[in-house]
């Protein structure tokens, strides 16, 4: 990310409860183009909450989700699923659980949206699933059904199913945390390698030193508020919030 | 004992034109109409709107309360004191589907709610609508989950449209009935009646394994 790029996402003020649970008590962050930005924070920390009010899965009680040139979402608690659902239209979302659509083969899933949604020319949609199948290893795999692949091939088609929306946002919740350790790996790598592509993007991880090795921006989370913001290397290494020290503590020397 | 065969032969066609002219249609034409009911009440059970979920759940809660028997006389020779007067044939398929649309409405609701949560969220980060999201990825797979209780469901009916012998509906049992008027033979006709509703019912289990088969391909064993 240059200095000097544009500002693609911006939050602020977000909050939300679920019953008398607040889970975010007023988060704010931004994302420039070319960034990626990781939420780290213990878990019940509000990190994937947020993540899903970006692309309006959940709706915010209140704050303000807007993206550059548009659109820009004020919530409110009786802002309608209809009205979130426009920031869709420039973010793209990988789930922690993948949920691949198990009834249609790999390049079924990926292409659905593009032809179904979006109604770009057939043809085409297929002929870039083909390469973006290719370009994660998995183009062998284009007729297979989602059950026949293990954990960290269908999380890449997961990741390739999130590229061709086209979307100019990646958000990643948890995107390896169901996975065994031995495919972590391989997740990791791709996105890593869109990092360097340049793709702006949130993710939500607990692999601190994935984080440190791609993020730009870190923004440690806990209690429903932003307690930490700052270069990756500066709030993992060094971080300056006693809570952001502990939490980073705990992670590397777990036991 | 020879007649005894003579007679079993003798009424095996009739009892199998009844079986091919009016139990096999009559459950063919009312488990598809019941199906459609069925579906517009499971998504009207779990629609957000109250009134819809409401009216859903007194629908389902009377067709379940009430004996199907009951169901038949009520539409057959209970509408006509309201002035509407109903032929067998259709009054059978009305009670039939409404009874079908009843209990297909809990098979398909309680089989979209099997499909998991993380399904509709990911149709919504594709830009689906909550329609799109449902017949392109939900009821596919629900399908699957719904297909067993189903065809429980149709296995019944097939054997239920004997109740329609009661109003003057001319299907398989009737002709059973109509045969030992004359012949007295109560046990061979009746045996005989059930014999044939027993193979319709294996063919149309044969049937749902493997319908059931083309549907597990994509399932995680």
């Amino acid at each position: 990310m240059s200095p000097s790029s544009s500002t693609l996402l911006s939050v602020t003020g977000l909050h939300k409860a679920f019953g008398e649970n607040q889970v975010l008590k007023g988060i704010d962050f931004n994302v420039h183009s070319g960034e990626v930005v990781a939420l780290i924070g213990p878990s019940g920390s509000g990190k994937t909450t947020a993540l899903r009010c970006l692309n309006g899965l959940e709706i915010a009680d209140a704050g303000t989700v807007g993206f550059e040139g548009g659109p820009t979402v004020s919530f409110e608690p009786k802002t309608k699923p209809k009205t979130a659902q426009v920031l869709r239209e420039r973010s793209a979302m990988v789930f922690q659980g993948h949920h691949l659509f198990p009834h249609l083969t790999v390049l079924q899933n990926v292409s659905i949206g593009p032809i179904e949604v979006q109604k770009r020319p057939r043809a085409q949609v297929l002929e870039e699933a083909h390469k973006l199948l290719d370009r994660v290893g998995l183009g062998a795999k284009a007729d297979a059904y989602p059950n026949s692949l293990s954990g960290g091939q269908q999380q890449r088609v997961g990741i390739v199913r999130a590229l061709m929306q086209q979307p100019d946002l990646l958000l990643f919740d948890e995107p390896t945390s169901a996975l065994d350790p031995e495919l972590v790996g391989e997740v990791l790598s791709v996105i890593k390698e869109l990092a360097q592509e340049g793709w702006s993007m949130v993710l939500v991880t607990h692999e601190l030193a994935f984080a440190r090795d791609v993020a730009d921006t870190v923004v440690f989370m806990d209690g429903g508020v932003v307690v930490e913001t700052g270069a990756a290397a500066q709030v993992l290494s060094a971080p300056t919030n006693s809570r952001t020290q502990a939490f980073v503590q705990r992670l590397l020397h777990p036991f | 004992m020879d007649s005894n065969w003579q007679l079993l032969i003798d009424s095996l066609w009739p009892l199998a034109k009844g079986a091919i002219t009016a139990t096999i249609p009559l459950a063919l034409i009312s488990f598809a109409l019941g199906l459609a009911i069925a579906l517009l009440m499971a998504l009207m059970r779990i629609s957000k709107n109250p009134a819809l979920s409401g009216i859903a759940r007194v629908y389902i809660s009377i067709v379940r309360g009430t004996p199907l028997l009951v169901q038949l006389f009520v539409i057959f020779y209970g509408m006509p004191s309201l002035g509407i007067t109903i032929d067998p044939w259709p009054s059978a398929i009305i009670a039939f589907s409404l009874n079908i649309g009843g209990y297909g409405a809990e098979i398909i609701r309680a089989a979209i709610l099997s499909v998991p949560t993380g399904q509709w969220e990911a149709g919504y980060t594709l830009g689906m609508s909550r329609t799109r999201s449902l017949y392109r990825l939900i009821l596919p797979q629900a399908t699957r989950v719904a297909i067993p209780p189903l065809s429980n469901s149709f296995i019944s009916l097939v054997k239920d449209t004997s109740l329609a012998s009661t109003i003057l509906v001319t299907e398989m049992f009737r002709k059973a009935q109509e045969i030992t008027a004359s012949t007295y033979e109560f046990m061979l006709l009746y045996c005989e009646a059930a014999a044939i509703y027993w193979v319709i019912c294996l063919l149309l289990s044969a049937l749902q394994n493997s319908v059931e088969g083309r549907l597990e391909k994509y399932v995680t064993k």
